[in-house]
């Protein structure tokens, strides 16, 4: 796919099709998808709501299969849940019944592991959540909730992180610091990211490559590379590309929808 | 996989987002009730009781009703008191039933509910004789147990069992029904088991409903004790009920009443407490 460059990307969907069976028929969720995604990098997946962007992301986790077409890590086909692969979910998440230190235990419960408690007390001190170990999630606000389920996801040490629409729930500020928590802890230690978000500042803001997926079935409309240096300062982000870019992103989303103009921007074309 | 695994759960964008809302009973037993919070509130409940206590003695005493009809607390008490060493063996009787009968129903029904909620089609099958042994009022079985079983322990203990046992499975049922998909989902992720997913999941988020099922099966079980007690059989608490009731002896009757109501408040609050302790996360 990347022959050019040389590098085989590390997440590769290729015509992923899936259809639901449902009480009043089939529903086709998503239609010949196909992108991949390069190690280290980070993607974050658009589209209108109920495109199919939550069915990809469980396909490329593994936890459920699909109806043609295949998902594969460094070349090995995904046919369930992969322990090279973290999912942060839509909310945190969390179990209310377990406080967080339990709730950051339980990935290792669940495999039979000894948590690594250095590495888990380097991403809560990351985080800035050191010394809430023995707090119940009702106990903390949406945005540490979210923290403590990225430490979860972090504390494997997955190579792949996947995470729909973490921040979806919290407000403006607080999901800009998120976002700026996310771009540090990649910057600390890269790893490649999916992010599925209704948000395109989010988007442009994170990723190196934003797709755009189609109305339902979800198909890929187009993907814009996005070519800023990070951090990606405010200033940045100010910036009249940034401006363009995120424009020409919503009127591609918009437009599909109210079929108004196409967006002016020439976005990179996938077949 | 089964085809739960499709399923992608419904978030809301609001919201704590800790799995549905429990219905009917929901926790306000454990929520509200008797959490006595402050000094403050006990003396009241305390005022409370001593002015309907002192209350009732007076006007019972003002106006002269006769103990056959109503006898005052303090003759209750001091019947309580005086002829507690003849009714302790009778409370230890039916205490035998109530835990021998409960800890039969509860674990039939608690393993039932969860196994049976695992198979969508089993539970629709076996759901309408549940509820049949729901709303079918277990005594009314008592004398054709007492023909089978004699006047033992053993018509009481079943018929304890068959009212404790459909209301524990019926609620916890409700409480093994509350798949969150997503918590699931986090589950698997992991590779967790089905049985892993039993245990650290669908277990804990039962935890509530079980309890509040535990509850009113211990409940039904004492009621079903007493009554059976009262049909048949020349021991235990409801047999002390008929006996004084037909001798006149309306103290003692009445005293026998309060210990059954201590008895009740009991197992109340001990499920209160535990519900306190363990399932606390869901209110
Ligand atoms: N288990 C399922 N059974 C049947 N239909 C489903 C199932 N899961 C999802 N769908 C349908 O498939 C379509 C895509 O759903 P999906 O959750 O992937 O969309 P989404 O892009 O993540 O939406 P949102 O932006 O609202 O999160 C929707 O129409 C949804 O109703
Ligand atoms: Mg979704």
């Amino acid at each position: 796919m990347n022959a050019v460059d040389g590098t085989t990307p590390k997440l590769v969907v290729q015509d992923a099709t899936k259809v639901y069976a449902t009480a009043s028929g089939d529903l086709k969720a998503l239609d010949r998808c196909s992108l991949h995604v390069n190690a280290n990098e980070i993607v974050s997946i658009v589209g209108p709501s109920g495109c199919g962007k939550t069915t990809l992301l469980w396909s490329m986790s593994g936890l459920h299969g699909l109806t043609s077409g295949q998902v594969t890590l460094d070349g090995r086909r995904i046919d369930g849940p992969h322990p090279d692969i973290g999912i942060v979910f839509q909310e945190a998440n969390l179990l209310p019944w377990r406080d967080l230190d339990a709730n950051i235990r339980f990935p290792f419960e669940i495999k039979g592991q000894k948590p690594d408690r250095a590495w888990i007390d380097h991403l809560l001190h990351r985080v800035g959540l050191d010394g809430f170990g023995g707090k119940f999630p009702r106990e903390l606000s949406g945005g540490m909730q979210q923290r403590a389920a990225i430490v979860r996801a972090l504390s494997l040490k997955p190579q792949v992180l996947l995470m729909d629409e973490p921040f979806g729930a919290l407000d403006t500020f607080t999901r800009e610091d998120m976002n700026r928590l996310v771009e540090e802890i990649w910057l600390d230690s890269p790893t490649t990211i999916v992010f599925i978000t209704h948000s395109i500042e989010e988007a442009i803001f994170l990723s190196d490559r934003v797709v755009v997926l189609s109305g339902r079935p979800g198909r890929v409309a187009s993907v814009y590379p996005v070519p800023f240096a990070r951090p990606r300062s405010l200033e940045i982000m100010a910036t009249k590309e940034v401006f363009d870019l995120t424009n020409a992103i919503k009127m591609e989303i918009v437009g599909k929808r109210t079929s108004l103009k196409s967006a002016p921007a020439e976005p990179e074309r996938v077949d | 996989m089964a085809n739960s695994s499709d399923t992608i759960p419904q978030f809301r964008k609001s919201g704590g987002g800790d799995g549905q809302s429990v219905s009917l009973t929901n926790l306000s037993a454990f929520s509200g009730g008797i959490g006595v919070k402050s000094m403050a509130e006990v003396l009241a409940i305390l005022a409370v009781a001593v002015v309907i206590v002192g209350g009732v003695e007076a006007s019972l005493r003002l106006f002269e009703v006769p103990h056959y009809i109503m006898p005052p607390p303090s003759a209750i008490f001091r019947a309580l008191v005086t002829e507690f060493p003849l009714i302790a063996p009778h409370l230890g009787h039916t205490l035998v039933e109530l835990f021998a009968g409960f800890a039969i129903g509860a674990s039939v029904g608690l393993v039932l509910a969860a196994v049976v909620t695992q198979f969508p089609f089993a539970e629709k099958v076996i759901a309408p004789y549940i509820l049949l042994l729901v709303t079918t009022p277990m005594l009314a079985l008592v004398p054709l147990l007492i023909l089978r079983f004699g006047f033992g322990y053993e018509p009481r203990i079943i018929a304890v069992a068959l009212a404790s046992g459909p209301m524990v499975m019926i609620n916890s049922a409700t409480g093994f029904r509350r798949v969150d998909s997503a918590k699931i989902a986090l589950a698997r992720s992991y590779g967790a088991s089905t049985l892993q997913i039993f245990w650290k999941i669908r277990a804990p988020m039962a935890l509530p409903m079980i309890l509040v099922g535990l509850m009113i099966g211990a409940i039904f079980g004492l009621l079903t004790a007493v009554g059976a007690e009262m049909v048949g059989g020349g021991f235990g608490l409801g047999n002390r009920l008929t006996t004084y009731s037909s001798m006149i002896q309306m103290p003692q009757f009445f005293a026998v009443v309060l210990i059954l109501s201590i008895l009740g408040i009991l197992i109340y609050t001990t499920f209160f407490l535990i519900g306190k302790k363990w399932a606390s996360w869901e209110t």
